[in-house]
C-alpha cells in the first residue's frame, strides 16, 4: 500500500478506507475463485501423474500386441485393445452419418413448427439417457428382438444410439455457425437447398463438425457399461498382429470392461497390471481428444470469413 | 402495348400477425431503371424478396396477390430456381462466399448444370468485366471472395448476379456498405446494363434514384405514396405533400 | 441458361433429401424405442400378481436372489441414488458454478484456454477410470483422513460424481455468463461496482437460469452414472445414515445384477422396471432443464 502510494503522489481519486476495503474485497474474492479452480484442475494431474506411476513399468509394445494370459493376470491386453477399436470403428460409422444428417434437417430444413420442437426435445432428451438404460436397451432391441446376440454389431448399435445425439448437437452448432447471408446470397442466384449445403455450408463447417465426431471416439472408447450385457466379454482369445481377428457377429473385449474385470473379477492380479490398463486407456482417450480440440483452434485460425 | 417486365397486383405480406406491404400494385417495364426510394422499414426490401420468392425461407410470412413475370404468374411457375435465376440480387452487405473470386461466380452458372470449362471461364471473366472488378482480381482468380474489400466484395456480389444472365437485376440499397467512389463505378455500370435488362434499384439515397432512374417510386409504411417519373417525383410539384417533404430531407 | 441440369441430379437430390428427412426424426423413434423396448422386457413383472408398486417403490427390503424369501423393494436403491447425488451436488454446485464464473470473468487469453481446455480433458475421463480411482486412490484415502473403516462409500463416489459432473456446470455456467450483455458490466463497472459486486448483484440474478439449467443437466448426469457408482459406492443395500456409509445405487444394481438374472426370470425384469424408472427420472430432470434453457433464449 506504500508503494502505490509513492508512485502515484497525490492521486485525485486517492485511497480512503472505503476504496481499500473494496479492493480488498476483490482480490479475496478472486482468490477464492482461483482456489476452486485449483481444487478442480490439480485431482486431474494427480490422478493422472499416479495412473502413469503405477502402471508405466508394465507398458511396453509386447504388452498391447499379445492376449492376455494366466487367467488374465499375465500376458498383455491385445484383445481387449483391438475390441476397443473395433467397437468405437464401427458405432461411429453408424452414429456420425446418421447424426450429421440430422442435423441438417434440423438446421436447414426444419420449418419452426410444434413438430420439429418435439425433435428437438427427443434429441436433448437422448442426450440424458442413463448408459445404463441405454445398455438394457441394446440388449432388448438388438440382442434380444432382432436376434443378433451378443456382438460386436449389437454393442456398436447400442453406442451409435448413446453417443448420436451429441453429435447431432456439435454438428448444429457447426451449421448454426456458417453465416445465413451465406445461404441466401446462394439462394438468389437459383441454388437448390441441397446445392446450397453440399457447395457452401458443408465445406465451411466440416471441420466443426469432425471435431465434433472425434470428440465422440474418446466418449465411446471409455464407455463400459452399453457393451456389458450386449457384446463385450471378459475373456476372449484372438490371433495376435491381425487387425482383422474379429468380425462383427463375434462377441469382443473391450479396454474399458477389461479394466473392470481386472480390478474386480480377478483375484491375485499384478498391482501394476490395472494401473497399466487404466493408463493405455487414459492415453488414448486424452490423445483423442487433444487431438480434436488442437484441431479445432487450429480451424479456428484460419477462418475464411 | 407491351407487356410489363413485373407485374405487381394488390400484394400483401405480413410477418405472423404484423402486415408489411398493405396491397400495392404498380408495373415495371422493360429495360427501365425504376427507382424506389423510402424510410427504412417501409417494405422494400421485402418486395424484393417477394419477387424472387425467397420470402418462401422465412418462418411466418403469408403473401397474397399475384406477381407476373413477362405475364407469368410467379406463384404458380413449377421450376422456382429458374425464377430466381431469371433475377440477379444484390443484398445491402457484400456477400463474397467463402469460395474463391472465380468459383463465386462460377457458382451459379455450374448450380444450374453447366460444367464446360471454358465457357465458364469465358462467362466469368464477361461478368467480372461487366462489374468493373476484372482488372483488379484477374490475376487473383484462385484467392478467397471474402477477404476483398467491400467496395470489391460488393462488385463481386453484382458479377454473381451477373453471372445467371438475368433479365431483371434487383439491387437493395447496394451503396451502403461501400465508398462514394466505388459507388459511382457501379452507377456507370449500371447504365451500361440497362440496356440488357431491367433494374429495379433500391436505394437510400434519394439522389442516387435521380441521377439513374426513369420513374422512381416512393413507398412508406408498406404502400405506394407515389410513383412517377423521377423528374416529377423530384420537382417543385410532386402530386403527394410527403414525396416532397422526403426528397428535400424534411422528414425520414 | 445454356445447360440445364440432368434428370440424374435432379432426383439424386430428391433422395439425399429424404435420407435426410428420415434421419432428422430418427430421434423421436430412438427415444420411443428406447421406452418401448425397455418397457417391453419389464412390463410383463407388472402383471405379475405378486408384484405391488407400492412395495416397489417404498420397501427397503431388495433380495432378488434369496432362495426363500425374495423381495424387490427399490427404497434403498433409490435412497442410495439420492444421497450420493445430493452429496455430489453439494461439492459440485459451488465448485462448478465457482469455477465458472472465475474461467468467464477473472481470466483471459492464455489462462481461460488452458483452464478450458483442462476442463475439457477432465469431461473425457471415462467413468470406468474414476471408478477405478475410486477404488485404489480415494479408497484408502478416505479412510486414513477419516479414520472410518471402509473407504467406499457415499462420500467417496460423491466426489467422483463432482468431478465427473463440474465440467459440464461449467461449459453450460460459463456460456450463460458469456450470454450476460457486456452492457451489464459496463454499467455497473461505470457506477463503481467492485468485479466481486458485479457477479452477486448483476451476473448471477441475470445469468440464473442458465446457471440453474446447468446444475439440472449435472444432477442428470449424476443420476445417471453407473460404473464409477459401482465401485466406488461399496454396494451394499443400505439406507444411508452418514456420509460414510456404503450404499448401493439404481444404475450399479442393474450393472452388476443383470449378468446374473436368467432372462425372462421375475429378477431379470424388476431389474428393467429400474431401468424404466431411472428413464422417467433423468427424462423429467432434462425436460426442466430443457425449459428453463428456453426460457433464456425467450427473453
Amino acid at each position: 500500500m506504500t508503494m502505490h502510494a509513492q508512485i502515484q503522489p497525490a492521486p485525485q481519486f486517492g485511497e480512503t478506507p472505503f476504496t481499500r476495503k473494496k479492493r480488498r474485497n476483490e482480490k479475496i474474492a478472486q482468490g477464492i475463485f482461483a482456489v476452486m479452480v485449483a481444487c478442480i484442475v490439480i485431482p486431474l494431474f494427480l490422478i493422472v501423474g499416479y495412473l502413469i506411476k503405477e502402471g508405466v513399468s508394465l507398458i511396453s509394445w509386447e504388452f498391447l500386441t499379445t492376449n492376455p494370459t494366466g487367467g488374465m493376470r499375465k500376458g498383455g491386453i491385445w484383445s481387449a485393445l483391438l475390441g476397443t477399436f473395433w467397437l468405437v470403428g464401427t458405432s461411429l460409422c453408424i452414429s456420425a452419418p446418421i447424426g450429421v444428417l440430422a442435423a441438417v434437417y434440423l438446421n436447414e430444413y426444419a420449418k419452426d413448427n410444434w413438430f420439429n420442437r418435439v425433435v428437438n426435445l427427443a434429441v436433448v432428451n437422448l442426450a440424458g439417457v442413463p448408459s445404463i438404460v441405454h445398455a438394457l436397451f441394446g440388449l432388448g432391441a438388438f440382442v434380444l428382438f432382432a436376434g443378433m446376440g451378443r456382438s460386436i454389431i449389437a454393442a456398436s448399435l447400442t453406442l451409435a444410439i448413446m453417443t448420436m445425439p451429441v453429435i447431432i448437437a456439435s454438428t448444429k452448432e457447426a451449421l448454426a455457425a456458417v453465416p445465413r447471408q451465406f445461404r441466401e446470397a446462394c439462394w438468389n442466384v437459383g441454388a437448390t437447398k441441397w446445392q446450397t449445403i453440399w457447395r457452401i455450408v458443408l465445406p465451411n463447417s466440416i471441420s466443426g463438425i469432425l471435431t465434433g465426431v472425434i470428440l465422440q471416439v474418446s466418449r465411446t472408447a471409455g464407455e463400459t457399461a452399453p457393451i456389458m450385457f450386449t457384446g463385450a466379454v471378459f475373456y476372449r482369445k484372438i490371433e495376435e498382429g491381425n487387425l482383422f481377428a474379429y468380425g462383427l457377429g463375434d462377441q469382443c473385449m473391450a479396454l474399458s470392461m477389461h479394466l473392470f474385470t481386472v480390478t474386480t473379477q480377478v483375484t491375485n492380479a499384478p498391482h501394476a497390471l490395472p494401473f497399466a490398463i487404466a493408463t493405455v486407456l487414459l492415453a488414448f482417450v486424452l490423445l483423442v481428444n487433444l487431438t480434436a480440440i488442437l484441431f479445432r483452434s487450429w480451424l479456428r485460425s484460419r477462418k475464411k470469413w | 402495348m407491351v407487356t410489363p417486365k413485373v407485374q405487381v397486383e394488390n400484394l400483401r405480406l405480413s410477418y405472423g400477425s404484423k402486415e408489411v406491404i398493405h396491397g400495392i400494385s404498380f408495373d415495371i417495364e422493360p429495360n427501365e431503371i425504376l427507382g424506389i426510394i423510402g424510410p427504412a422499414q417501409s417494405g422494400k426490401t421485402s418486395l424484393l424478396r417477394c419477387i424472387n420468392r425467397t420470402m418462401e425461407f422465412t418462418a411466418g410470412t403469408k403473401m397474397s396477390g399475384t406477381i407476373r413475370v413477362d405475364g407469368e404468374d410467379t406463384a404458380k411457375m413449377r421450376d422456382v430456381y429458374g425464377l430466381r435465376r431469371r433475377i440477379g440480387m444484390v443484398a445491402p452487405l457484400p456477400v463474397g462466399l467463402p469460395l474463391s473470386i472465380y468459383d463465386n461466380v462460377a457458382f451459379a452458372p455450374r448450380a444450374a448444370g453447366m460444367n464446360n470449362k471454358s465457357e465458364l471461364s469465358a462467362l466469368v471473366e464477361k461478368c467480372l468485366r461487366q462489374a468493373a472488378l476484372w482488372d483488379e482480381v484477374k490475376d487473383r482468380l484462385d484467392s478467397l471472395g471474402t477477404k476483398l474489400s467491400g467496395g470489391q466484395q460488393q462488385r463481386l456480389t453484382i458479377a454473381r448476379a451477373l453471372s445467371h444472365s438475368p433479365e431483371i437485376l434487383c439491387l437493395d440499397e447496394f451503396s451502403i456498405a461501400i465508398d462514394p467512389v466505388t459507388t459511382m463505378r457501379i452507377e456507370d455500370v449500371l447504365k451500361e446494363l440497362k440496356k440488357d435488362m431491367t433494374i429495379i434499384l433500391v436505394t437510400n439515397l434519394v439522389q442516387q434514384a435521380r441521377r439513374l432512374a426513369a420513374r422512381t417510386m416512393f413507398m412508406w409504411n408498406g404502400e405506394i405514396i407515389e410513383l412517377g417519373p423521377t423528374e416529377q417525383l423530384f420537382g417543385d410539384n410532386p402530386k403527394d405533400k410527403r414525396t416532397h417533404d422526403y426528397v428535400n430531407g424534411i422528414f425520414g | 441458361m445454356t445447360s440445364s441440369r440432368s434428370a440424374l441430379s435432379i432426383y439424386g437430390e430428391k433422395a439425399i433429401e429424404w435420407l435426410i428427412r428420415i434421419c432428422g426424426v430418427s430421434a423421436i423413434i430412438f427415444v420411443f424405442a428406447i421406452f418401448f423396448f425397455v418397457f417391453r422386457e419389464g412390463a410383463p413383472f407388472l402383471a405379475d400378481e405378486k408384484f405391488s408398486l407400492w412395495k416397489f417403490l417404498t420397501s427397503t427390503e431388495w433380495y432378488p436372489t434369496s432362495m426363500s424369501n425374495i423381495r424387490y423393494g427399490t427404497f434403498a436403491l433409490i435412497a442410495g441414488t439420492l444421497s450420493v447425488t445430493g452429496v455430489a451436488m453439494l461439492i459440485a454446485v459451488p465448485f462448478g458454478l465457482g469455477a465458472a464464473i472465475f474461467v468467464s470473468e477473472f481470466c483471459t487469453g492464455k489462462l481461460r484456454e488452458f483452464l478450458k481446455v483442462i476442463i475439457e480433458l477432465l469431461a473425457a475421463i471415462p467413468s470406468i477410470v474414476w471408478g477405478f480411482i475410486g477404488l485404489t486412490v480415494m479408497n484408502p484415502v478416505i479412510q486414513t483422513v477419516f479414520h472410518v473403516q471402509v473407504g467406499l462409500n457415499v462420500l467417496n463416489a460423491a466426489i467422483l460424481l463432482a468431478l465427473m459432473s463440474i465440467p459440464v456446470m461449467v461449459s453450460i455456467g460459463e456460456d450463460a455468463l458469456k450470454a450476460v450483455p457486456d452492457s451489464y458490466r459496463e454499467a455497473a463497472i461505470a457506477l463503481g461496482a467492485t468485479r466481486w459486486q458485479l457477479i452477486w448483484r448483476a451476473l448471477l440474478p441475470a445469468a440464473k437460469n442458465g446457471l440453474l439449467a446447468a446444475v439440472l443437466l449435472g444432477v442428470g448426469r449424476a443420476v445417471g452414472e453407473t460404473m464409477a457408482v459401482l465401485m466406488a459406492t461399496g454396494h451394499a443395500v443400505n439406507v444411508p445414515h452418514s456420509i460414510f456409509d456404503s450404499v448401493r445405487t439404481l444404475t450399479a444394481t442393474i450393472a452388476a445384477e443383470l449378468g446374473e438374472a436368467s432372462e425372462g426370470s421375475p429378477h431379470y425384469r424388476v431389474l428393467f422396471l429400474i431401468g424404466i424408472l431411472l428413464f422417467t427420472i433423468t427424462f423429467i430432470v432434462n425436460l426442466v432443464a430443457d425449459f428453463v434453457v428456453k426460457g433464456i433464449k425467450n427473453k
